[in-house]
């Protein structure tokens, strides 16, 4: 049994049919299965569905929604009233003189926007860190160990701080940073640096080395789904055909991988950007980022101004899946 | 086939490099636990920092006292309590979605992404929204209500995720042969189709059971007055931290990683009556 059918098995996804290029993974949608069992009865679709999707509605869909519909209103100090203003825009864009021709500083955008341009920096370089550490994981778990016993349990090792609290996995890094933190008590021990580098203070570094660290599980996972599909076979072929190893990883194994990455990235991108936790707890609360500023302005009060920075992040946040998306299409590729 | 000695023992070489690579991404992913929990076990006088001064369960011992951070034991039963009720939501509802999901339907890609959606929407904004929302009608935020809601907003996806592969390798002939000997529906899925999927049923209840245990950021702001263990343990941080914080850390982590346990044992065990 090849390590692609023994996972398929055990996660219940079918196998890829044998000998097709690439052998595209399966339809994770219910499409396929409906066509199998569409002859059956069984209970009606509407009564099924109907709790979950109107708890989504209510729960998911309505708060969203609703977010964009506060960023109109009226702030009173402790609450708001209902109105139409874009008041709340125009002080998240215009603060600070961003475009006001009487004031200095005709062309610095606002704090708010500098915030939410730093937080997007921020994701970035996480998810780039993330994959170049994620990648090479995944392709050992997925290419390098060939018992599947081995492979899932190698995998599942990796995985299980996704299980675990990430506030506490946060938290795990205070006696690693600091003055008298691990890494530099480490560092000092093999002579790399003489003294304590406050480099690992509570420095953008070490944020985004946490972020990393709690984020990168993330990644691993759907690479590591994506390069298991991969027919072995076909690498064999290429092989055969005296194709280098590197001219199999760049024409056959990492377009196949694709979106296994960009689902990956995905996944770090919206958690990084809402990100606040990790901010108060490994960076001292010292930095904002746009979940730091939502979350302050909630807490004294200024809801509609909490909301335009909770709609920019979320126009973000969508512009930024729609890219990746435009990159790799995972419909397509599904 | 024959390959030559010399590329044999590059892949040796390439397959032990990538090894050491595993075993330093473990170290990176686990280390801070791990410092962490060392430093649990902190002598009385020692900090939340290295060196050890000494070993001791004293931090231990502060954590089940009263003059600890808040109040634990209720924000723990909070936590487990809500923690079920998520459990038992989740494997109810994705069981349910995942049966409608075995037949065509209209809109089932629209409320197959509306699921997924659940998954990627961040915790901040689904807090802030349900907050606002709630504020603004009057209704009062409590950890059994509006923190029950986003948990399960959650947790459905994954559930879902796990009930559609059980699903996906399910022979549904079982249940047509049922039908022709004239079950009627409850029947058939009371006797056929029922003990088939329990334990994924038993999966899918148990991986909603961890994540809302520690989900922190959707109940930030819908928790009400009383707080959860992940609350408290976030409220916690804005005092002075002391390695009680660690004890509290390491015993949280440790139930955490004997859900898992047991979900890997539910599922192994689903794995083998497929097979």
């Amino acid at each position: 049994m090849t390590t692609v059918e023994s996972y398929a098995k055990f996660s219940g996804v079918e196998a890829a049919p044998r000998g097709l290029i690439g052998g595209a993974p399966a339809a994770p949608s219910g499409a396929e299965g409906a066509r199998k069992y569409r002859r059956e009865p069984g209970f009606p679709v509407p009564v099924l569905i109907a709790p979950a999707t109107l708890w989504l509605a209510i729960f998911l869909f309505l708060p969203l929604i609703s977010i964009f519909i506060f960023s109109f209103w009226q702030p009173t100090g402790h609450g708001m009233t209902p109105a139409f203003t874009l008041e709340n825009y125009r002080a998240f864009f215009a603060s600070e003189g961003f475009f006001d021709p009487k004031h200095a500083d005709f062309l610095t955008p606002s704090i708010f926007i500098r915030t939410l341009w730093s937080t997007f920096r921020f994701t970035i370089t996480v998810m780039a860190a993330c994959l170049i550490l994620a990648y090479p994981m995944a392709y050992f778990l997925s290419m390098q160990v060939e018992d599947f016993k081995w492979q899932l349990s190698l995998f599942l090792l990796v995985m299980v701080p996704f299980w675990t609290s990430y506030l506490i996995r946060a938290v795990a890094w205070l006696p690693m940073l600091g003055r008298h933190g691990l890494i530099n008590e480490f560092l000092m021990d093999i002579g790399a640096i003489e003294e304590p580098v406050s480099f690992f203070l509570y420095s953008e570094f070490s944020y985004t080395m946490a972020l990393v660290q709690l984020y990168v599980v993330l990644a691993v996972g759907p690479i590591f789904f994506s390069l298991a599909k991969i027919d072995k076979a076909l690498l064999e072929a290429a092989r055969d055909m005296g194709a280098s190893p590197f001219q199999i990883f760049r024409e056959i194994i990492l377009p196949l991988s694709l979106p296994g990455i960009a689902i990956g990235m995905i996944f770090i991108f919206v958690a990084v950007m809402g990100e606040f936790a990790t901010a108060v707890v490994v960076y001292g609360g010292k930095t904002s980022t746009t979940g730091t500023v939502i979350l302050s302005y909630y807490v004294t009060g200024n809801y509609p101004f909490a909301a335009v920075n909770a709609f920019m992040l979320m126009v973000a946040m969508m512009m930024g899946v729609i890219v990746i998306l435009r990159v790799v299409d995972i419909r397509k590729e599904l | 086939m024959a390959r030559s000695s010399p590329e044999r023992r590059r892949k040796a070489r390439v397959k032990f490099g990538f090894s050491v690579y595993y075993v330093i991404f473990l170290i990176f992913v686990y280390g801070p636990m791990f410092a962490m929990f060392t430093l649990s076990f902190q002598g009385p006088r020692g900090g939340v920092t290295f060196p050890m001064r000494g070993l001791s369960f004293y931090w231990w011992e502060k954590l089940t006292g009263p003059s600890a951070v808040g109040d634990l034991k209720a924000s723990l039963v909070r936590s487990l309590i809500l923690a079920v009720i998520v459990m038992v939501i989740t494997a109810v509802l994705s069981t349910m979605l995942a049966m409608a999901f075995r037949k065509r339907f209209r809109g089932s890609a629209v409320l197959f992404y509306a699921i997924m959606a659940g998954l990627m929407v961040p915790g901040t904004l689904l807090s802030l929204g349900l907050a606002t929302l709630l504020r603004q009608l009057g209704i009062p935020p409590n950890w059994w209500s509006s923190g029950l809601a986003v948990h399960v907003v959650w947790t459905l996806p994954f559930g879902f995720l796990v009930m559609m592969a059980v699903f996906n390798r399910f022979d549904g002939r079982l249940e047509e042969a049922a039908r022709d000997m004239g079950a009627d529906e409850w029947t058939v899925f009371r006797e056929v189709t029922l003990p088939l999927i329990l334990p994924g049923i038993v999966a899918a209840g148990l991986f909603g059971f961890t994540l809302s245990y520690d989900e922190f950021a959707r109940t930030t702001l819908l928790s009400g007055a009383q707080n959860t263990l992940p609350l408290d343990i976030n409220a916690s941080m804005t005092q002075r931290v002391q390695p009680t914080l660690f004890a509290l850390g390491t015993a949280s982590t440790m139930f955490s990683l004997l859900m898992i346990g047991l979900f890997i044992v539910v599922y192994t065990i689903l794995y083998r009556r497929a097979r």
